[in-house]
């Protein structure tokens, strides 16, 4: 089972350290970690997906509640939330692949924003499924490196909002 | 003023009668301004124990204890005694001095990442990074420290802001952390489910945990189990929460506690937990509690209801709060013939083999001097075979039976009693540890006689890591490794090197006069009871 914790956090030095440090030391599963500053400068927030048992999710929610640098939680699961990943894949081309890479970019919705005379980086901010798709296409062709930055996500809106 | 006065003033603000601990270059202004406050110091042998005597005077006072090292190897020196409050939830604050901020992260002489380092054993911890911050700061690490779950908080203190001037000092009346207001109150009507659940039952158990001693609630406890007449059994940390020979009282749970206590627990219907954790050493297999069973959790920290066993009644609070209420409700409660049935379990229990006469029989020894104890004497026991020994056999009258339950830390019976007696020196206190333990904390022999905090220590000497041999003797067929204690020091002699008079017991003989003499002489006195070898727990 997968769940996704959006942690609110003092903006203090050694905050990510703690809370990484929590799922470490009590063998919970980091899925992917995202964290940056919210629109106020003083608070983080950190967006945590972790996959396990019910009862595993729901002590990561009571440990993180317990860190005295953690303001607020909230936590959902994938289809009660808007996420989004940012991912950039470096592949190796020639003439043969080039087309097919850009039409796999073109169906998928990604964007080329460098390119050499042998290698071409692409950028997809999708859903995790998508980039997880991208990465799947572009594989038989040769990725070089990716870089991605995590889930992030937000509770979807309801109507009554 | 300077940051390092401001510390001290802290300290004093927080009414902290004694400080524990060991100097260091990095932690030397602090000690220096110590010395304009009225407050004791005790210099300790090595760090570990500073933190033990904290934890000690913690458990006893009902205060913070606070121990204090230098930067680098006197801070690591202090995490196994962090890590052991931390797992007994004693409240602690431990105060470091820092090499200079500036030249933080550069691996300069006697630089340790000591936040870093204790981050999983602290509620807490603080970096001190501007002098201004260090009366808020401290307001927070004992609120911190002394509310919610009880708990280890560190303060690590850069020596250049203990050489700053603070420019104003004001020791805040409250404090305000938006992050972290403990529940103190318990909620109606859960309390409401509690009191219908004991009208329901039949077979109903209270199991007390170390919960109720750090809440103060012994009394109230006390008041319910007899308002309704609710046989009890308790935890390792639960211990002297209910005398033992409380008509009441069943005993300790446990793969070490008394086979009818686990037999109660097993076949009772309502199993009310109070600040107790559910651990492994309690409770071998706690989802088979559930099959047929009420569970009612009591505990302050939401994150321990449901970790291990899923209560039917889950409670947070603050126990003493809790119990306050709660006895202002009337349940129907008969269970007056499953209390019956319990006394006939008791009366079963099968009796304990006798080890060989020459030596000295551990368990009546310990009858015997749990029976000449004061009333509210402090017995502290160690961690091995003695511990599992003091568990089983030391009847508690109105004192108060302490141990390290969760880590179980070697060497911290005589550090944690000289603590106690910091706390309260009117009071009789008896260590009693293994030859292998008192070897791991002996130096603080000199702590004791340099401070005037003596206390009666006994040594169970039976040459041997008894709880590892024993062990040893059942899972590999009796091949020992490593726990032979030959050449341990002959213990008179070093009693008489430090000073402190010496008694011996090799068997049981004579055993009352020798116990009389050296429970009536003056503190401190030193007692090597010689044990067989092969003596075991169970």
């Amino acid at each position: 089972m997968k769940r996704l914790y959006s942690v609110l956090v003092e903006n203090r030095s050694g905050v990510l350290m703690k809370v990484a440090g929590l799922f470490s030391r009590r063998m919970f599963n980091i899925d992917s970690l995202a964290v940056g500053e919210t629109d106020d400068p003083n608070v983080s927030c950190i967006t945590i997906v972790s996959s396990g048992e019910k009862n595993t999710l729901e002590q990561i929610e009571k440990q993180l509640n317990k860190k005295i640098d953690v303001i607020k939680i909230k936590t959902f699961n994938e289809e009660e939330s808007v996420s989004r990943e940012l991912i950039l894949v470096k592949v190796k081309y020639n003439k043969s692949t080039r087309r097919e890479i850009m039409e796999i970019c073109e169906i998928l919705g990604a964007s080329i924003v460098d390119m050499s005379k042998n290698l071409l980086t692409i950028q997809l901010c999708d859903t995790p499924e998508r980039t997880k798709l991208l990465i799947q296409m572009l594989a038989s062709i040769s990725i070089v490196e990716v870089a991605r930055t995590g889930v992030l996500a937000l509770q979807k809106c309801s109507l009554s909002d | 003023m300077l940051g390092a006065d401001a510390m001290a003033r802290c300290l004093k603000e927080e009414n902290v009668g004694v400080v524990f601990g060991y100097p260091g270059v990095a932690i030397c202004p602090f000690f220096n301004s110590m010395l304009s406050v009225d407050i004791e110091r005790v210099l300790v042998r090595t760090e570990q124990n500073a933190a033990h005597m904290a934890s000690g005077y913690a458990r006893i006072s009902g205060k913070v204890g606070v121990c204090v090292a230098t930067s680098g190897p006197g801070a690591t020196n202090l995490i196994t005694g962090i890590a052991t409050a931390y797992a007994d939830s004693i409240p602690i604050v431990c105060i470091t001095g820092q090499v200079d901020s500036g030249q933080l992260g550069s691996d300069v002489f006697q630089e340790a990442d000591i936040t870093g380092a204790v981050e999983s054993f602290v509620k807490y911890s603080y970096l001190v990074k501007n002098v201004e911050d260090i009366p808020r700061i401290f307001r927070e690490a004992f609120h911190i420290a002394s509310t919610g779950r009880r708990g280890p908080v560190l303060i690590d203190v850069p020596i250049d802001i203990q050489n700053a001037v603070i420019s104003r000092f004001v020791y805040p009346a409250e404090v305000n952390l938006r992050t972290y207001k403990p529940t103190v109150k318990g909620h109606t009507e859960q309390i409401k489910k509690v009191i219908k659940a004991i009208t329901g039952s039949k077979r109903p158990i209270i199991c007390v945990g170390g919960g109720v001693h750090l809440s103060d609630a012994t009394y109230e406890v006390r008041n319910f189990a007899h308002k309704y007449g609710i046989p009890v059994v308790s935890t390792l940390m639960g211990l002297s929460v209910m005398p033992t020979n409380d008509p009441l009282y069943f005993g300790m749970v446990g793969n070490n506690g008394k086979p009818y206590a686990n037999k109660a627990m097993n076949e009772s219907d309502l199993i009310i937990m109070i600040g107790a954790r559910v651990a492994d050493r309690a409770i071998s297999q706690p989802d088979l509690i559930m099959d047929n069973t009420v569970l009612v959790h009591i505990d302050v920290d939401p994150a321990e209801i449901g970790k291990n066993v899923g209560p039917h009644i889950p409670l947070v609070g603050d126990i003493k709060a809790i119990f306050e209420e709660i006895n202002k409700y009337d349940a129907e409660c008969n269970c007056a013939d499953w209390v019956e049935t319990l006394n006939g379990y008791k009366a079963d229990a099968p009796q304990r083999k006798k080890p060989r006469a020459e030596y000295v029989d551990p368990a009546v020894f310990i009858t015997m001097l749990s029976e000449k104890l004061n009333d509210d004497a402090i017995y502290v026991a160690d961690v091995g075979q003695n511990q599992m020994w003091s568990c089983g056999y030391h009847i508690v009258k109105n004192g108060r039976f302490l141990t390290s339950g969760g880590m179980g830390t070697m060497g911290y019976s005589i550090p944690a009693a000289i603590g106690a007696r910091a706390a309260e020196p009117q009071r009789q206190i008896v260590a009693v540890c293994g030859d292998g333990s008192f070897q791991m904390s002996m130096m603080e022999l000199a702590t004791m006689q340099q401070h005037g905090l003596p206390v009666k220590i006994i040594i169970f000497h039976n040459g041997y890591l008894g709880l590892v041999r024993e062990y040893q003797y059942h899972v590999y067929k009796g091949h020992y490794s490593v726990v032979d204690l030959s050449g341990s020091p002959d213990f008179g002699k070093l009693s008489e090197a430090y000073g402190i008079p010496f008694y011996k017991l090799k068997n049981m003989e004579g055993a009352s006069k020798v116990l009389d003499d050296f429970l009536s002489c003056k503190d401190p006195a030193l007692m090597e009871v010689m044990i067989d070898p092969m003596d075991v727990v169970k």
